[in-house]
């Protein structure tokens, strides 16, 4: 484990835990958010028929360099009538919610923040730190536009925590751990032992858990697409609406933080999917480092699988970001209430009796 | 006790990212609901009907492409056609069928902007610069004609500017077999769309009653069931010998003259468009552009009114002469502005995201309200 190094390299308890809090971000999230800012821009040019930032660097690689750049020389505009320290707290909060997240998100066998037991229900909680900073922002600037973003903001990510829940007990009923570094070890071996294939458990009861694993996989994704406000779920921040939703008033750096926390939140997002349907950090064939006997390059390899796992979930959002318009927003409710939440109940009514049987 | 409640009011515009230009819309609202809209027009007022009094007609031709700036050879074969109507002149048919080739061509092209920029409104983004892309081909159709791709001062009073470019035929008959398999793109994408169906069926409709008080006219009436277009009503130029289909709405996926209804005419319209093209470029006859242009327009006194289907609906002009060669009144009966006073009837008891809905569907442009 990463954090047993850090402590004989340090020799204090404190040190180790405070660099290793900081791992993912300098590690994985701000790397993963330049390479995403800088990906979604391509891959939206190339759906479009456009090439996108060829400018800076070979083929615009270093656009979202130049963008931070930019960002950071920005003025601080902070309106006359905000409310000042709710205004400045917001994006922290934001960030916050978003970051915490990463703590009990294993990104291999030898590096998870946090080895928490109530990993799931710790993310999921947290996340609602997210909620409390959109309103605020909303709230603080004193903009009808910003408000209502925020307003439908908050719903939309109260209401889609419902279905999200709902499905993770399902998860939970069959594995009996909420902790994503149990949870990932179980799914261990080949890909067939993912939780969307039935996870670790044989025979019948594994062929029959298979459709409700995939239905349960399909509302989780929705779900969680809308937690963190995408297309076709990005009612808060509709620009064609709301201008841009609760962030309008928000320029510069703080302007980056939210945009960094909705980066950083994709991600956490996709993680939570990969790691609770489709093994986590497991490689779907085995490891190059069993079978060669170099038992150091399997965390690496993990590593691998875990992020080309996330990727692919974020590279699906982008995909479906550029292809579909946008929901109204009481059709978003109606879609949670009326649908993903009462198919959620039944999902998971059903998986209970399998498992009692 | 009971909760105090108000209305709140919101201004959207006229810096916003869907009032589709300088439009400013006051919306009272209840909640996320609509109890009235009122547009406030005139950010983009550019006098252009008191300038018109100070220009000799010929000069009047580069101030019309400025008005609805998306179909400026719609509105230059508007104005001319009234012109010719008072000076009482005949024009080469030669003239007449690029008329017709250019103002289909600017139908197909204005209509894949409000398309476009419909599906950007409602979020889809994919199928605006489709739209746009397409477009491109049309443009540069224009540009080979008379040098310009948006203003184009290309048809004159009795004939054109230019003749066609030689190569012109063959890039238009290239670009019909070209664009008719992107409609289908561009229904796959969106027309069908299951979300974007929810959005629009069922929101905003304009009954036919309503809209022929209003005198809404153009896609927007045809949304709404009436089979009503100048080309075929009030035939001009040499519309009568194509044969072509006026689509309306029919309600498919909702009630009859709903926002889905306004956006499919326009869809089918372009359809047709191509089939207008194909044909006028089969009949092209030979001839001179320039012999019947006038050397001096001074119609005598007199005052005439002439009207065509642009892309957004009638376009009609009205001028009076004095016999000078200054106009001495010209009126412009623009469909945008006509279109957009049905807003507030459109949006009650809708939602905000409607609105954005409604004033996509129903493809206004500024330039032409504001004149």
């Amino acid at each position: 484990m990463i954090y047993d190094f850090l402590l004989k390299l340090t020799g204090s308890e404190i040190a180790a835990g405070f660099i290793q809090s900081l791992l993912p971000l300098f590690v994985f999230i701000l790397p993963f958010a330049l390479i995403a800012v800088l990906l979604e821009r391509k891959v939206s040019a190339h759906m479009q028929d456009r090439l996108g930032p060829m400018r800076v660097g070979y083929h615009g690689i270093f656009q979202t360099v130049a963008d931070i750049l930019k960002l950071m020389q920005k003025e601080d505009i902070v309106t006359d009538n905000s409310d000042k320290a709710l205004f400045n707290i917001a994006p922290v909060l934001v960030f916050t919610g978003s970051y915490a997240a990463f703590a009990a998100i294993p990104f291999s066998g030898a590096f998870i923040g946090s080895n928490i037991d109530l990993g799931l229900f710790f993310i999921v909680a947290v996340s609602g730190l997210v909620v409390a900073g959109i309103l605020m922002a909303g709230w603080a600037s004193n903009n009808k536009y910003t408000l209502l973003g925020a307003m439908r903001s908050a719903a939309q990510v109260i209401s889609y925590e419902i279905p999200t829940i709902l499905v993770i007990i399902t998860i939970v009923m069959i594995t009996g751990t909420l902790n994503l570094y149990t949870l990932s070890e179980l799914q261990t071996g080949h890909f067939w032992n993912w939780m969307i294939f039935g996870g670790p458990s044989t025979g019948l009861i594994k062929v029959a858990f298979i459709p409700f694993m995939i239905i349960g996989f399909v509302i989780i994704y929705i779900s969680t697409l809308a937690e963190v406000n995408r297309t076709p779920f990005d009612i808060p921040e509709a620009e064609s609406e709301l201008v841009s939703g609760y962030h309008t008033e928000y320029s510069g750096m703080k302007f980056a933080m939210f945009f960094l926390a909705e980066y950083a939140n994709m991600f956490a997002v996709s993680a939570i999917v990969a790691a609770v349907f489709f093994g986590g950090y497991q490689s779907p064939f085995g490891y190059l480092g069993n079978s060669l006997g170099i038992s150091w390059f399997i965390p690496i390899e993990q590593f691998f699988w875990f992020t080309f796992k996330g990727i692919f979930f974020v590279l699906v959002q982008m995909w479906l970001r550029w292809t579909l318009p946008r929901l109204r927003v009481d059709q978003l409710m109606a879609l949670c209430w009326k649908y993903l939440i009462p198919i959620a109940f039944v999902n998971l009514l059903i998986v209970g009796l399998i498992t009692v049987f | 006790m009971p909760v105090k409640t108000e209305e709140m009011i919101l201004n959207m515009g006229p810096q916003h990212p869907s009032t589709h230009g300088v439009l400013r819309l006051e919306l009272l609202l209840e909640g996320e609901i609509i109890k009235g809209v009122k547009p406030h027009i005139g950010y983009l007022h550019r006098c252009f009907e008191k300038h018109a009094e100070a220009m000799t007609y010929p000069q009047v031709i580069p101030y019309v492409d400025r008005l609805d700036y998306l179909s400026s050879m719609y509105n230059e074969f508007g104005y001319v056609t009234a012109v010719e109507k008072l000076l009482g002149i005949e024009v080469p048919q030669r003239v007449e069928y690029i008329r017709v080739i250019m103002g289909e061509l600017q139908r197909i092209a204005s209509h894949l902007v409000a398309i476009g920029t419909y599906g950007a409104d409602l979020g889809a983004f994919t199928p605006f610069l489709f739209a746009f892309r397409d477009r491109e081909k049309i443009l540069s159709l224009f540009e080979i004609t008379c040098g310009a791709r948006l203003l184009y001062n290309y048809i004159w009073i009795g004939g054109l500017s230019h003749d066609l470019h030689p190569d012109f035929v063959r890039l238009a008959r290239e670009f019909i077999p070209y664009f008719r398999p992107k409609i289908k793109e561009m229904n796959d994408l969106l027309s069908y769309n299951k979300i974007f169906v929810e959005r629009t069926a069922n929101v905003g409709i304009l009954p036919p009653e309503t809209a022929i008080n209003f005198g809404v006219s153009g896609p927007n009436l045809r949304g709404s069931g009436l089979k009503w277009d100048l080309r075929r009503n009030d035939p001009y130029s040499v519309y009568d010998k194509f044969d072509f289909n006026i689509p309306v709405g029919e309600g498919r996926m909702g009630t009859v003259g709903d926002c889905w209804d306004r956006y499919f005419v326009r869809i089918l319209e372009m359809e047709e468009s191509l089939k207008i093209i194909e044909q006028a470029l089969d009949q092209l006859p030979e001839g001179d552009v320039t012999s019947a242009i006038p050397k001096r327009v001074k119609p005598p006194i007199g005052q005439v009114y002439a009207r065509v289907e642009n892309p957004r609906g009638e376009l009609g002009y009205f001028i009076i002469s004095d016999g000078s060669v200054n106009p001495f009144r010209v009126k412009v009966r623009a469909p945008s502005f006509i279109s957009l006073s049905v807003m507030d009837e459109l949006c009650r008891g809708h939602m905000i995201a409607d609105v954005i809905a409604i004033l996509g569907s129903i493809d206004i442009v500024l330039g032409e309200i504001d004149r």
